[in-house]
C-alpha cells in the first residue's frame, strides 16, 4: 500500500469515527468482535432443511429440477462412462470431455466407454463439455457448491456449454452453513467458491428467461450413491 | 457520474411521453411485485430474516472502523491488496494505476454500480484502455451510450426492436442479413461476441455485493456467469467496492444471501454467488494473478452517525424500485442519477450533495411500499423527509417547486397521470379489484389516510391536508 493511500484509510477511518462519536475501538471490544468472527455464530436456518439425509437428497434434486438443471443418479463411480455417454447421446452433443483432474475422477476408467474422448485440466474456450468434480449439493436451493484447487479448476464452472458435475449423495446436506463448515474443515479459504444454481441464464432482454446467457447452458448433475439412500 | 437529476420534473414530462418506455414498464410492473411474492411466499422464515439482516447491517455498520481494518488484513494476508480511495477520483485512479503498471489494453466489466457512480468507463476510454462491459443489459447499453435505468435490470427499459437495431449497428462483421427469430437469437450472438472480448482482456473489473471481514473474501451475485469469466480469465481481478459493503461472517453474509436474490428477481437464489478470495494460488490452473479491492468511499463515511445512516444497510436488491408507483410510472432515467426509485432519491443526494438531487426526494408518494419490501428495513420515506427538510432549509427549491411537496403536487396537478400512478400503486399493494375512488386507504398517502379517510383527489384537499399534517407535527 502507498502512502496515499495509507493517507486516504486514515481520513476515512477518521471520518467513521466521528460518525460514530468514539475514537480507535478499545481492545476489549476489538476482542469481543475479533472472538464473535471466530465463533461466526449461525442465525435462522430455514425449517425446510429439517430433514433425514434421504429427505434432503430428495429435496436437492427437487429444487435443482426446477431451477433447470437435470439429474442422473448411479451407485457408483464405475457407471459413470456409461451414463455421461447416454446422456450425451441423448442431447445430441459431442463425446469429448475436459475433465476436473480430481483424483476421484483421475480414477475412474473413462476408456470402459470407447466413444468418450477425454482430456485433464481446466476448460479452453472451445470446450464444449466438461465434467467437474462436485464438493457438496447444498439441498435447501438445490445449489452446487464448486470450490477451485489444483483439482477443480473455475474455467470448467464457465467456459463449455454443458457442465456436468459429479457429486457423491453424501455430500449433500441442508443449508449452506453445513458446506460452509465442510469447506472450513478441509482448510484455508480457496481462491473461488461458486455457489452454482442451475444453467446461466439471463433475462434482460424484455424480462423473458433465457438459458445461456455467457455460463453453461446445461447444467447435468450425476449424483453417485447408493439406492436405498433415496426415499423414494 | 451524475447527469439530470436537476433536470427531474422535466424529465417526468419526457418519460411519461416515451412509448417505448411506457411499454417497458407495463411489462415489468406486475412481474416485479408477483415474482417477489412468491418468494417471499416460498420462504416462512422470510420477515424474520430481515429483522436478522438489518441488525447484522447495523451491528457491522457500528463497527464499521474494525470490520474494514479486518478485512483489509485478511486480504493482505492471502496476497491481495486493498486501496483505500476517499474520492471517485481517487478510485478512478486505483484503477487507472493497476492497468497502467500491467500494460492492459482492455478491461473486460461485470455489472457494477460503483463504477457507473465513479464514471470509469468515460475515464479509462480517455487513458486509452478499452472498457467493455459484459453483462448483456450493460452491453448493450454501452453500445447505445445510455445510463443504467435499474440497478439490477439496467436495459429494462428497452424493447426488442432497440436490442436488434443495436447489434446491427454494432456487429458490422456479422452477415447484415442475418435473422433475429427470436429473443435467444440476440443472446447467442452477445454471447460469443463477448466470448472474444473475455479471452483478450488483460483485467477484469467487477463490483461486489458483499466483502467479508473474516475471510478477506468478494463476492458476486450473477445469473449470466459474465462476472465470473470476468474475474477468472484475466491476469489481475479488480473489486469495485463501496465500504458499506463489508460484513464480518461468512454465516452473516448466508442471511443478507437469502433475502437478496428473493428480494431483486424473485429467486430462492441466483445462478452464480462467487466467492473469490486473493490471487490465484500455487497449484491453481486458472484464476487471476493479481487480486484488488478498491474501496470507494464517496462520501458514505459522512453518512455514519447522520440522520442517513440506516441507507448504508442497503444492499441494492431493488425491491424498492420495483415497487414503487413513481419509479414505475416514469423510470430510472427520469432521476438522472444511477441509483433511482426510493434508494436512489435518498442515496444520490448523499453521495453527489444536496444542491445536485434537491428534487429527488420529493419523487415520492410517501405511499411506503418501499419500505414495506426492503429487506432490511431501511425506512426510506422518513429519510426522503428529512432530505426534502435540509432541501427547504437551504432554500434549494426552486420557487415553483415550493408548493410543498414536489412530486406530490406535480401529479396531483395532473389527474391522468396520478391516475396511472394510483392505479400501479393499487395492484402493487395487493388491492387490485378495490372500488376506485373509495379512497379509505388511498394508495399514494398511507400515512395521511391511516387514521382518516381521504376523498377523491384534487390538489387543494391533498394542499390543506398537507398543511395540517405539517401544523401538526
Ligand atoms: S433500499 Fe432496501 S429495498 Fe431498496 S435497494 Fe436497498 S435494500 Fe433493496
Amino acid at each position: 500500500m502507498n502512502a496515499t493511500s495509507n493517507d486516504q484509510r486514515a481520513a476515512i477511518l477518521a471520518a467513521i469515527r466521528r460518525g460514530l462519536g468514539r475514537g480507535a475501538l478499545p481492545a476489549d471490544q476489538s476482542m469481543m468482535l475479533q472472538a464473535r468472527i471466530a465463533a461466526h455464530p449461525r442465525q435462522i436456518i430455514p425449517a425446510r432443511v429439517a430433514l433425514d439425509h434421504a429427505g434432503l437428497i430428495d429435496l436437492f434434486v427437487a429444487n435443482a429440477t426446477r431451477e433447470f438443471a437435470t439429474i442422473d443418479h448411479i451407485q457408483d463411480r464405475t457407471a459413470l462412462p456409461e451414463a455421461i455417454a447416454t446422456y450425451l447421446r441423448a442431447q445430441n452433443l459431442p463425446m469429448e470431455l475436459t475433465i476436473a483432474p480430481h483424483p476421484t475422477l483421475e480414477h475412474i476408467d473413462w476408456s470402459a466407454n470407447t466413444l468418450l474422448t477425454t482430456r485433464f485440466g481446466r476448460a479452453a474456450a472451445s470446450d464444449m463439455v466438461s465434467v467437474q468434480a462436485g464438493f457438496a449439493g447444498i439441498a435447501e436451493t438445490g445449489t452446487l457448491m464448486l470450490p477451485s484447487g489444483a483439482g477443480t479448476p473455475t474455467t470448467l464452472n464457465l467456459l463449455p456449454d454443458t457442465e456436468i458435475v459429479v457429486l457423491d449423495t453424501n455430500d449433500i446436506v441442508g443449508p449452506y452453513e453445513d458446506a460452509f463448515d465442510r469447506l472450513r474443515q478441509a482448510g484455508a479459504m480457496p481462491r473461488n467458491v461458486m455457489l452454482v444454481t442451475g444453467p446461466s441464464r439471463s433475462a434482460d432482454i424484455e424480462r423473458t428467461l433465457e438459458l445461456g446467457a455467457h455460463g453453461p447452458r446445461r447444467l447435468h448433475i450425476v449424483l453417485v450413491g447408493a439406492d436405498d439412500q433415496r426415499s423414494e | 457520474m451524475l447527469n439530470t437529476s436537476p433536470d427531474f420534473k422535466e424529465n417526468v414530462r419526457h418519460a411519461m411521453a416515451d412509448a417505448g418506455l411506457q411499454k417497458a414498464l407495463d411489462r415489468a410492473k406486475k412481474p416485479f411485485a408477483l415474482s417477489r411474492a412468491n418468494a417471499v411466499a416460498g420462504l416462512p422464515e422470510f420477515e424474520a430474516l430481515r429483522e436478522t439482516a438489518k441488525g447484522i447491517k447495523n451491528h457491522t455498520i457500528a463497527h464499521l472502523d474494525y470490520y474494514l481494518e479486518a478485512f483489509t488484513s485478511q486480504v493482505e494476508s492471502k496476497g491481495g491488496q486493498v486501496h483505500w480511495c476517499r474520492t471517485a477520483e481517487d478510485a478512478r485512479n486505483a484503477v487507472l494505476g493497476i492497468c497502467q503498471r500491467v500494460g492492459a489494453r482492455t478491461a473486460t466489466k461485470g455489472k457494477s454500480m460503483i463504477s457507473e457512480e465513479i464514471g470509469l468507463n468515460d475515464f479509462l476510454a480517455e487513458q486509452g484502455i478499452e472498457p467493455i462491459e459484459t453483462d448483456l443489459g450493460e452491453y448493450i447499453l454501452q453500445l447505445r451510450n445510455e445510463a443504467p435505468s435499474h440497478i439490477i435490470g439496467p436495459a429494462f427499459h428497452l424493447n426488442r426492436e432497440d436490442w436488434e437495431e443495436s447489434f446491427r449497428a454494432a456487429h458490422t462483421h456479422l452477415p447484415a442479413d442475418r435473422v433475429f427469430a427470436e429473443k435467444r437469437d440476440i443472446q447467442a450472438e452477445a454471447r460469443a461476441v463477448l466470448r472474444e472480448k473475455f479471452l483478450a482482456a488483460d483485467v477484469g473489473i467487477t463490483g461486489a455485493n458483499f466483502l467479508i471481514a473474516e475471510t478477506g473474501t468478494s463476492i458476486i451475485v450473477t445469473n449470466e456467469g459474465n462476472g465470473d469469466l470476468t474475474q477468472t480469465l484475466p491476469r489481475v481481478h479488480i473489486v469495485l467496492a463501496s465500504l458499506e459493503k463489508v460484513v464480518p461472517t461468512i454465516e452473516d453474509t448466508l442471511s443478507l444471501l437469502r433475502v437478496l436474490a428473493r428480494s431483486a428477481t424473485g429467486q430462492e437464489f441466483s445462478v452464480y454467488t462467487t466467492f473469490s478470495t486473493g490471487p490465484k494460488r500455487p497449484g491453481d490452473l486458472d484464476g487471476p494473478e493479481e487480486y484488488h479491492v478498491v474501496l470507494l468511499d464517496n462520501g458514505r463515511s459522512n453518512m455514519v452517525g447522520s440522520e442517513f445512516q440506516d441507507m448504508l444497510r442497503c444492499i441494492r436488491c431493488s425491491a424498492c424500485m420495483n415497487h414503487c408507483p413513481v419509479y414505475l410510472t416514469v423510470g430510472g432515467h427520469a432521476y438522472g442519477s444511477m441509483y433511482s426509485g426510493p434508494m436512489g432519491s435518498v442515496l444520490t443526494p448523499a453521495i453527489f450533495g444536496a444542491d445536485q438531487a434537491h428534487l429527488l426526494p420529493s419523487a415520492s408518494t410517501f405511499c411506503g411500499k418501499c419500505e414495506s419490501v426492503c429487506p432490511v428495513k431501511i425506512p426510506l420515506t422518513g429519510m426522503m423527509r428529512h432530505w426534502r427538510e435540509r432541501a427547504f432549509e437551504r432554500n434549494l427549491s426552486p420557487a415553483t417547486g415550493r408548493y410543498g411537496i414536489g412530486i406530490w403536487g406535480f401529479f396531483a396537478r395532473r389527474p391522468a397521470l396520478y391516475r396511472a400512478v394510483t392505479r400501479i400503486a393499487s395492484w402493487s399493494l395487493g388491492l387490485a379489484g378495490r372500488k376506485r375512488g373509495s379512497f379509505r386507504s388511498l394508495p399514494l398517502a398511507g400515512a395521511w389516510t391511516k387514521d382518516r379517510d381521504m376523498p377523491a383527489p384534487e390538489g387543494e384537499t391533498f394542499f390543506a391536508r398537507y398543511a395540517r399534517e405539517q401544523r401538526s407535527r
